[in-house]
C-alpha cells in the first residue's frame, strides 16, 4: 500500500457500569466516527464493553520516560501519604 | 426447494419445527441469502483495506453466518436435514439464496454498495419479521435485527466517505452502485411461495418493503453524492435456484471440505 497510514486512536473500554474507562490498545482510523466503528469490532467483539472512547493518540500529552525520576521518585519515601496510618473503628463495613 | 416443488400441508415432523413445507422453504431462502453472503464477505479475511476493516469485515460475516445456522436448521427440521447437510450438499441448483448475495466481491466499493442495499432490505424483513405468526422465524428476526442495524450503520459510514470522497473513489462507488443495482430488484420479487407465506401471516410480501427500503437507501446515496441508477434491467432467478456464473465457484470452495472429509470437525 503506498497510501499513508491512517491516524492512530487510542481506545478506552468501560467493562461495566459502575466502572472506569480503561485503556485497552490503539487503531487506525480515517476519523473519528470509524475509530469508534473500529474499536466497536476490534475491542468488544467478546462481550468485554458497555461504553467506549477514542481519542487520537497524537492529542495525548504523555510523560517522558526520562522524566520518570523526577517525576516518581520524590513520592517513594513518603509513606505518610498513604492512608495506612489510620485505625479503622470496629464495625465499619464498607470503607 | 423450487417453487414448483408440489405444495404440501402435511404435519411437521416434530414439535419445533415449520408448520408445512412452506415455511420451511421460506427460512431456508431466507437461511441461503445469509449463508451466502456470509462466505463472500469472508472471502475478504487477510484482503481488507486495513486490518481493523479485516475484523468488521469478519464480524459481519459471522453474524450472517449465526443468521443462517438459525434459519437452515429451522428450515432443514421440517424435512430431516440439518443445517449442515443444507449448507454443503445441496447442488447449485437447489440454492435460493438471492443473486446480490452471490456476486462478487469486486472493489471495497462493491462489497460495501452490496451491503448497504443488502441490509436495509435485511433491516426491514427482519423488522416486520418480528411480529411473524411462525414464533420460531420471529425469535430469530428479533436477535438479529440487532445485528442488522449496525451492517446498515457500518455499510452507510463507507459509502459515504468513498462516494463524498475523492474524484477517483466517487467514481468507483457510483460504478458500483450501477453494477450492482439492477440486482436488488430480485429482494422485493413477489412470487407465489411469497404470497401464499404473506397470506399465512408468517411474512410480509417483499415488494411491500420496498418503499421503506428505497427511502432509508436514497437518503445514504444523496448524501454521499451519489445518483440512483436507471430500474431498466432486472435480474432474476435466484429463488428458482437459477444463479450467476461465479456460484459454482463459491460453492466449490464452500463445500469442498465436507464433501472431501464427509462429518469433519474441528
Amino acid at each position: 500500500m503506498s497510501t499513508p497510514p491512517s491516524p492512530l486512536w487510542e481506545v478506552f473500554v468501560r467493562p461495566a457500569r459502575g466502572t472506569n474507562h480503561v485503556h485497552v490498545g490503539s487503531l487506525h482510523a480515517e476519523d473519528a466516527t470509524l475509530a469508534l466503528q473500529n474499536a466497536r469490532d476490534l475491542y468488544t467483539r467478546r462481550n468485554e464493553g458497555v461504553s467506549i472512547w477514542v481519542v487520537r493518540s497524537a492529542d495525548i500529552t504523555a510523560s517522558s520516560p526520562e522524566e520518570k525520576d523526577s517525576f516518581f521518585e520524590p513520592s517513594a519515601d513518603k509513606p505518610y501519604r498513604h492512608p495506612t496510618f489510620y485505625t479503622i473503628p470496629e464495625g465499619v463495613e464498607h470503607l | 426447494m423450487s417453487n414448483s416443488e408440489p405444495v404440501t400441508s402435511f404435519m411437521a415432523e416434530s414439535p419445533g419445527a415449520p408448520a408445512n413445507a412452506d415455511v420451511a422453504a421460506y427460512a431456508i431462502r431466507l437461511g441461503d441469502d445469509a449463508l451466502i453472503l456470509s462466505h463472500r464477505l469472508s472471502e475478504w479475511s487477510a484482503h481488507a483495506p486495513q486490518i481493523e476493516e479485516d475484523i468488521a469485515l469478519a464480524n459481519i460475516a459471522l453474524d450472517l453466518l449465526g443468521q443462517a445456522r438459525s434459519l437452515l436448521s429451522y428450515g432443514g427440521s421440517f424435512s430431516g436435514r440439518s443445517e449442515d447437510d443444507l449448507a454443503y450438499l445441496r447442488e447449485e441448483r437447489r440454492f435460493t439464496n438471492l443473486q446480490l448475495t452471490e456476486l462478487e466481491n469486486g472493489n471495497f466499493a462493491v462489497t460495501m454498495i452490496r451491503q448497504l442495499l443488502f441490509s436495509c432490505y435485511q433491516r426491514e424483513l427482519y423488522r416486520d419479521l418480528e411480529s411473524s405468526r411462525d414464533a420460531q422465524l420471529a425469535a430469530i428476526a428479533a436477535k438479529a435485527v440487532k445485528e442488522v442495524a449496525y451492517h446498515v450503520e457500518h455499510a452507510r459510514t463507507w459509502i459515504i466517505r468513498l462516494g463524498d470522497g475523492t474524484e477517483l473513489s466517487h467514481d468507483r462507488t457510483q460504478a458500483a452502485l450501477e453494477t450492482v443495482w439492477p440486482f436488488s430488484h430480485e429482494m422485493f420479487e413477489d412470487d407465489e411461495l411469497a404470497h401464499r407465506i404473506a397470506d399465512l401471516g408468517v411474512a410480509p410480501l417483499p415488494s411491500s418493503l420496498r418503499p421503506a427500503w428505497l427511502g432509508a437507501v436514497q437518503d445514504i446515496l444523496t448524501e454521499a453524492t451519489l445518483s440512483l441508477p436507471g430500474d431498466e434491467w432486472k435480474p432474476s432467478g435466484g429463488r428458482k435456484g437459477m444463479h450467476t456464473e461465479g456460484f459454482g465457484y463459491l460453492l466449490a470452495e464452500m463445500q469442498h471440505l465436507h464433501r472431501s472429509h464427509p462429518g469433519a470437525r474441528w
